[in-house]
């Protein structure tokens, strides 16, 4: 172990950490409404609207069909332009956050159409606004599978933020990449992956515990 | 209180080739305010369709539905929402939030409708009493038997005080004793707080149990309509007396029987009187009993039986019947 350099690789897991932290934020903001219209504009719900989601569709598949390497490069211009930089923490977000928010709306698309549409059907009938419907009844119905959605996208991210190290991001996918590969320390590549496993791990551990603590099925 | 002005719902085609299905074609019928109204068919009949037209979920594509006054097609965004407080509805599902407790799923119409918290809270507390379920009121709907969730189905809908109640199959993924007690229930809602209920099944037992007057849909159409006691007794449509034979048993006709076939109804205090021994004694009648039934529609007991006469003065023994209140239905066989 003797290519060790704990302080490097403190600081690299906290890059890494701050990646993915900022970079799922805006994932769920941007995707958790792309998800919600997606489904609402879908075939027999209640803004059922074929051109926009047949766009909105299309946008998602395009988006989901580049291969994430290639998009943090082609994405660059924009990344410079929205954050100043395409490099360190802050210029791998851009790259992350449109890689990823197309992957979640798409699972957040899945786990509203799970929801009970009777359960829909007595909210209307209740007299509630669609407003109300969306918001009362539909997202909460679905929130099981919102978190499930949110888990599996958050681990997604990590090996994101680990290829994010091939333009300068930073992080332990970096590390692994400039160290153990490049220089063939075999050492460094073994400590990063064994982080980035505790991570995935951690992470797939939150999440089933607070969809078990959200589902009253 | 609910008037079907010869209303017809199409569905759109659901492929190019086909035309569109129609749910409902030309059925009018008027329910009264404060009565129990059944709607029966058998799946596919159009029900669910027209339980759905009275509280906008559904829109015509033919005729008008007026409830309370209004022209449900005709109302706003805002007026649906209002007329939606006044009509409550139940599922044969429950659809309850299974992400909410009892009492946040009965408060929920109420925080639809805006209400301050403190009356939330006191309404609430109120309709759980009333259902039987105070003690349930922090579980969760999936803790709660099927009969239970009901229970909470019921406190929901009359969160926003209705008139008027509409029952989508509410028994039919209940047991039998389960059934009794929420059909109990909803009878106790009309006769307590003076509801107007319509009911869509595909039981007679739930018509029988409940209702004051019953329509019978068969393929989209109205084939039969009538006080319960008349459907029920007197069946004219075949599909009316398919859903009778079902709750009752088939009244059996031995075939071969010799004598005058006929079928007597007895209904209320008649029920219980020995009409049958006294005309036999006094005309010189023989009967045999060939089928029968004796049961309750609501609280009012009847019995019908299916009879061979023989032997004395048939005539007099149908003129006696008929004047002790039984109704005599001539089925024919041998003349006297």
């Amino acid at each position: 172990m003797e290519n060790i350099d704990w302080a490097e690789i403190g600081q690299a897991t906290l890059d890494t950490l701050a990646m993915l932290g900022g970079s799922m934020v805006l994932t769920i903001l941007l995707g958790l409404p792309l998800g919600v219209i997606l489904f609402l504009t879908g075939k027999g719900q209640m803004l059922q609207n074929r051109l926009a989601n047949g766009a909105l569709s299309l946008l998602v598949n395009v988006l989901r069909s580049v291969p994430f390497v290639i998009l943090l490069i082609v994405m660059i211009p924009l990344t410079v332009a929205l954050v100043g930089t395409s490099l360190g923490v802050a210029g791998a977000i851009p790259p992350l956050v449109v890689g990823a928010a197309p992957f979640f709306a798409r699972l957040v698309e899945t786990a509203l159409r799970e929801v009970d549409k009777g359960v829909i059907e007595a909210s209307f009938a209740m007299g509630a606004k669609r407003r109300q419907v969306v918001l009362g009844a539909l997202l909460p119905e679905a929130l099981p599978g919102l978190v499930a959605a949110a888990t599996v996208t958050a681990v997604a991210l990590v090996s994101y933020t680990a290829m994010a190290g091939v333009v300068g991001a930073g992080g332990l996918g970096d590390l692994a990449i400039r160290f153990g590969y490049q220089r063939f320390q075999t050492d460094v590549m073994i400590v990063t992956v064994v982080l980035l496993l505790v991570l995935v791990q951690v992470l797939q551990m939150i999440g089933d515990a607070v969809v078990r603590r959200v589902s009253h099925k | 209180m609910i008037a079907f002005e010869a209303v017809s719902k199409t569905y759109a085609a659901l492929s190019e080739k086909g035309g569109g299905h129609a749910a409902l074609s030309g059925v009018s019928l008027s329910v009264k305010a404060g009565e129990v109204f059944g709607v029966i068919g058998a799946s596919g009949a159009g029900k669910s369709t027209l339980i759905r037209l009275i509280n906008g979920l559904e829109t015509p594509t033919g005729g008008r539905v007026v409830v309370d006054g209004d022209d449900v097609a005709a109302l706003g965004v805002e007026g649906l929402r209002a007329l939606r407080r006044r009509v409550g509805m139940i599922f044969q599902h429950f659809n309850l939030l299974s992400g909410k407790t009892v009492a946040q799923n009965v408060a929920f119409p109420l925080k639809l409708a805006g209400r301050p918290a403190a009356e939330v809270k006191a309404r609430t507390a109120e309709l759980l009493e009333r259902v039987g379920l105070s003690a349930h009121a922090g579980k969760f709907p999936a803790q709660l038997s099927g009969g239970q969730k009901q229970r909470v189905g019921i406190a929901r809908a009359l969160a926003t005080g209705p008139k008027i109640l509409l029952c989508d199959e509410a028994t039919s993924a209940l047991d039998p004793e389960t059934t009794e007690q929420i059909l109990e229930l909803v009878s106790g809602l009309n006769r307590e707080l003076g509801l107007t209920i319509v009911l869509i099944t595909h039981e007679m037992d739930v018509v029988r149990r409940v209702c004051d007057r019953v329509a019978v849909l068969e393929g989209g159409r109205l084939v039969e309509e009538g006080s319960v006691e008349d459907v029920f007794l007197h069946p004219a449509s075949g599909t009316a007396r398919r859903f009778v034979q079902e709750a009752e048993g088939e009244i059996s006709v031995a075939p071969g029987v010799g004598g005058r076939l006929v079928r007597l109804t007895f209904k209320g205090e008649a029920t219980y009187k020995p009409v049958l021994g006294e005309v036999a004694r006094a005309t010189g009648v023989d009967y045999s009993i060939l089928g029968g039934r004796i049961h309750r529609l609501r609280e009012t007991p009847y019995g019908q039986l299916t009879l061979a006469l023989t032997g004395g003065d048939v005539a007099a023994a149908i003129a006696q019947f008929q004047a002790a209140g039984v109704r005599v239905d001539d089925l024919g066989g041998e003349s006297v």
